[in-house]
């Protein structure tokens, strides 16, 4: 048995005891020197880095978005206003896919694919946002659905946010225009302009109309909440805190109603209609037709819808007021008088002989009346009240091109009107000069005829004749054309009325303007081209029909609108003011392949002028989502 | 019997420089608990109780004849093992392993009792054998080890298996295994990695990953290591000072009371107070190292030993985890760590350990 015992010898084993525990003692030595590095590296070398991690960990800066201010029409009647409302939100960083997370959350409220569709959109449009909607205006219930299964939906969250609203739905669509998404185009512009950090946590921006023109004043100030947070990221302390301004309030000088009974007044017609203060060039009502319903665009567009809207031959989506050009036709016509009366080639009582048609000596080409045996003899008075066109062939033959142009862009003609809003056209007031620099052909004397009837070159947007109607009405004076009529501070409460602004001022001699204007009433009565539609009014009422064409039409063939395509018919346009004794209101109409001013765009202007003047509805009074009477 | 002469009686079987330096540590425990748990004063009380309870067992085992520890090797080792084994088929999953066992109103957790058992069971196998020691005694010892950290492993519980393979290791080093052997086993041990990866789970080779690159996933594996980093790294060379440390108290730090504790002290005392703590851990297990080579006998010894490194493991495996140079596991910083049963392990270990060293043993046979 002791055979098999290995005998150990007691101080060799004390010896390699000692030897292995000081090898251990060396071990936890050095074991503890590389605890002691890693503390050196973290402590020492990079201190700052994790102090400012620690500190960024710690501290947040909570941007708070301001209340858009809100717009109202003349009268108060809210135009633009914005209300709360919780939406769930996706960030697609902390998600791995999308669709999943999409199918998930379609199991617990519903999620339509036009949602996801605006989803996907937005998401192609916006690199700059942590989080991105996929659907709004959850109800309460909802929100509590999503909010109790937030911990396995990672990077889904319920917020509750501001939404802009339109109560009146496409009530002045066009100039109040909307706010839509910020997109990457819309950051680096505020970004160039210094003003990106007033848009701090704010994801919407004024996109068309007064909400874009006026973005500055209607955003606010972002306000921001300096907050000490959790892990969970919940704040725990204040630190410090700057209250938001909201944007200001701004009331327009337009009646909603007024407008409302305007657009309606269209029926299916497209078309324009500028209605103007001619004290103040406040606009009362600037119609385009077709609309559009401006909250369709606020939390990012429906493909679908977008494409019905931008594809449609109608282009609802062009401000027809101020972004379409037309001939002024036969609407030129008492401005043509005023510049025969004001260089002396014509007088009041001289008179022509209108055989239908006028030429040049010598010449067999015919530019013919629009009475094809002519009016006979006339005057200015009746040249007016018939509309000859021949009386202003000739008069435009003696006045010159030159004269005619420097005479009529006093009325703003050819000029933007300055009106406070982006993306207006000039229009045409042709001359040698604007011909030689857009063709390099010389002008010939036949365009100098034609220009005299607003044919040709000629081109106005409907604001433009707006404009130069209510100086014909107020005597001379030239304004600029303003929506707003005043900017309420919502943190101090100032309120600022905006001055009318006058862009100058036409010398018209009253003897001169009493001349234009008697004929213009005139127009409005029996034996006038408009008397179909004024008939019967209790205020005077001064116009001038036109129409405009579109083709034109060859020297041996007549105009019969049944033979033509409808959208190469002539379009309608309308230039009125009233009371014609003490003027208010100034309106322009043009309704497109309308065929006569008279009868298509006459209506129009008496509907916006019984309400305005007479406080008359012509349907029942409009409300929002009822019935639409057919005018 | 007064109770004067009872404590005096209790008091001779005790190491006063190590009871001093653990006294020391205890209440430096009971500050950071203050500061870790909030300023929660229930909190700091129940850590109180623990420590308390803890300190009693140590006076206690202390006083305790080795002789019975020694006859108590076996039935613990043998219990702790069918309990393990019990484990594996009745325990009750709690994150998705099997480590507590329900005995009526006890729900024990059998792995932390190996802790102790392994230790003693080893020890006392080479103290029985050490006049007749031959190879294959290293090789009876291995499998006493093996069996139970094989059953850890398989909870799964890593962290506890490798903390139980070291403290059996240890008494095997200690007890002459010889160098060719234990350069063999490391070459061994270093040959099968490959293998040990193939058959780890994946949140365990998740946090191997994560320690070699945490902000992989900052908000998932990664966030440990990361906001414990953060914390120690921004309290610099003095610290944010006590309670004041933000990582902790704003709840960046995860059981910022238990196992990342250390992240809390690292915050609020800075360089300086991490190389004071560090040196009294190193006094402490100095101190248990000149009573390893002081010990009386072989079981003394290798008890001694296993208990000293074990502790030393402890601190250096947490310290480096809450510090990130080593992966995350499950394991608390002695005495400082909130908790009841860490800290009775850790003293009733130096308990034995005082015992073995102070009480005379006459050889029996």
């Amino acid at each position: 048995m002791k055979s098999r015992v290995e005998l150990r010898h007691y101080h060799t084993d004390i010896s390699d005891f000692r030897r292995r525990l000081l090898i251990v003692a060396a071990g936890v030595v050095v074991a503890f020197a590389l605890l002691v590095a890693r503390w050196v590296d973290i402590q020492i070398l990079h201190h700052n880095d994790y102090l400012v991690q620690a500190e960024n960990n710690r501290i947040s800066l909570i941007p708070i978005t301001p209340n858009r201010g809100i717009i109202t029409d003349r009268n108060g009647r809210v135009l633009a206003n914005n209300y709360s409302a919780y939406t769930v939100e996706l960030t697609p960083s902390k998600i791995t896919n999308l669709n999943d997370t999409i199918n998930a959350i379609a199991h617990l409220i519903p999620i339509t694919p036009v949602d996801r569709r605006k989803f996907f959109k937005s998401l192609a449009d916006n690199h700059h946002f942590a989080s991105l909607p996929l659907r709004t205006h959850l109800t309460d219930e909802e929100a509590a659905k999503i909010a109790a299964n937030m911990f396995r939906l990672p990077g889904v969250e319920v917020n509750a946010r501001l939404f802009r609203h339109y109560p009146q739905g496409k009530v002045a669509a066009h100039l109040l225009g909307y706010v839509s998404r910020l997109n990457d185009a819309d950051i680096a512009k505020l970004q160039s302009a210094g003003r990106y950090d007033n848009y701090q946590g704010a994801d919407h921006i004024g996109k068309t109309g007064i909400e874009q023109s006026y973005e500055a004043l209607l955003h606010g100030n972002t306000g921001y909440e300096q907050v000490e947070t959790d892990a969970g990221g919940h704040a725990v302390r204040l630190l410090a805190h700057k209250p938001p301004i909201s944007g200001d309030k701004l009331t327009l000088w337009l009646d909603s109603r007024m407008e409302a009974i305007a657009e309606k007044a269209f029926g299916d017609h497209r078309g324009a209609l500028v209605a103007i203060d001619v004290h103040t060039g406040g606009i009362l009502a600037m119609v385009s037709q077709p609309g559009f319903d401006p909250n369709l665009f606020i939390d990012g567009i429906d493909s679908a819808d977008w494409d019905a809207l931008n594809n449609s031959p109608d282009h609802p989506l062009i401000d027809r007021a101020l972004r379409s050009a037309y001939p002024e036709g036969s609407t030129l016509k008492p401005f043509m008088a005023l510049a025969g009366l004001h260089y002396g080639v014509r007088t009041p009582e001289q008179t022509i002989y209108d055989p239908g048609y006028f030429a040049f000596p010598g010449s067999s080409h015919h530019y013919r009346d629009w009475a094809p045996n002519g009016h006979g003899t006339v005057d200015m008075h009746k040249s007016l009240v018939v509309s000859c066109d021949t009386y202003y062939y000739r008069l435009a033959n003696d006045l010159g091109i030159v004269r005619m142009h420097d005479f009529l862009s006093q009325f703003g003609f050819g000029r933007k009107t300055g009106i406070d809003l982006e993306g207006e056209k000039a229009g045409v007031l042709p001359s040698p000069a604007w011909k030689a620099k857009f063709s390099r052909q010389p002008w010939y004397p036949g365009e100098t005829v034609i220009c005299g009837i607003g044919q040709g070159y000629n081109l106005a947007t409907p604001l433009q004749l707006a404009v130069a109607t209510a100086s014909l009405a107020n005597g001379g004076t030239v304004l600029r054309p303003q929506l707003v009529q005043r900017i309420v501070d919502s943190h101090t409460g100032i309120t600022r009325d905006l001055p009318a602004q006058i862009v100058g001022r036409i010398n018209l001699p009253p003897a001169q303007l009493k001349v234009i204007v008697d004929a213009m009433i005139d127009v409005t009565r029996p034996g006038g081209t408009a008397v179909g539609a004024f008939v019967g009014t209790p205020y005077l009422v001064a116009a001038k029909t036109g129409t405009a064409q579109v083709v034109g039409i060859r020297q041996n063939e007549k105009y019969h609108a049944a033979d033509l395509d409808i959208t190469h018919r002539d379009h309608a346009v309308l230039i009125a003011f009233a009371p014609a004794d003490a003027p208010k209101i100034a309106v322009a109409v043009l309704v497109e392949n309308g065929g006569h001013g008279g009868t298509a765009a006459g209506p129009i202007a008496r509907a916006v002028m019984d309400y305005y003047l007479l406080g008359k509805s012509p349907a029942p009074a409009p409300q929002t989502g009822g019935p639409v009477h057919g005018h | 019997m007064g109770i004067k002469r009872i404590l005096l009686k209790l008091s001779s079987h005790l190491d006063y420089p190590l009871l001093i330096m653990l006294l020391i540590l205890m209440l430096l425990s009971l500050f950071v608990q203050y500061s870790a748990g909030n300023e929660s004063t229930t909190h700091l009380l129940m850590q109180g109780g623990n420590l308390l309870i803890a300190f009693v067992i140590l006076v206690l085992v202390a006083n305790i004849s080795p002789w019975h520890l020694l006859s108590l090797a076996v039935p613990l080792y043998v219990g702790g093992v069918l309990l393990l084994l019990g484990v594996a088929t009745f325990g009750d999953v709690i994150n998705g392993s099997r480590r507590w066992l329900h005995l009526g109103v006890l729900r024990i957790q059998p792995s932390e009792i190996l802790k102790i058992a392994v230790p003693l069971m080893l020890a006392w196998y080479f103290h029985t054998r050490q006049a007749t020691l031959r190879l294959a005694d290293y090789g009876i010892a291995a499998t006493l080890l093996a069996l139970p950290v094989f059953l850890v492993a398989r909870q799964p519980d890593l962290g506890t298996a490798l903390l139980i393979a070291a403290s059996g290791f240890y008494v095997l080093f200690f007890a002459g295994l010889p160098w060719r052997l234990f350069l063999g086993s490391a070459v061994l041990a270093g040959a099968s990695l490959p293998l040990v990866w193939h058959f780890m789970h994946d949140y365990q080779k998740q946090r191997l990953l994560t320690l070699l690159d945490p902000t992989k996933d900052p908000l998932g594996a990664g966030y440990h290591i990361i906001q414990s980093s953060i914390a120690i790294g921004s309290g610099g060379i003095l610290g944010e000072g006590w309670l004041q440390g933000t990582q902790a108290h704003l709840n960046f730090l995860p059981e910022h009371t238990t196992d990342f504790v250390f992240a809390v002290f690292g915050e609020e005392f800075g360089l300086l107070g991490n190389i004071l703590l560090l040196l009294l851990y190193l006094a402490i297990i100095l101190r248990g190292l000149i009573l390893t080579d002081r010990a009386p006998n072989m079981f003394a010894r290798l008890l001694s030993a296993s208990i000293t490194l074990s502790f030393f493991t402890y601190v250096f495996v947490n310290m480096g985890m809450v510090s990130g140079i080593l992966p995350v596991v499950g394991v608390p910083l002695p005495m400082i760590s909130y908790g009841g049963t860490a800290q009775l392990i850790v003293l009733l270990g130096f308990g034995m350990m005082m015992s073995a060293n102070t009480h005379r043993m006459l050889n029996k046979s």
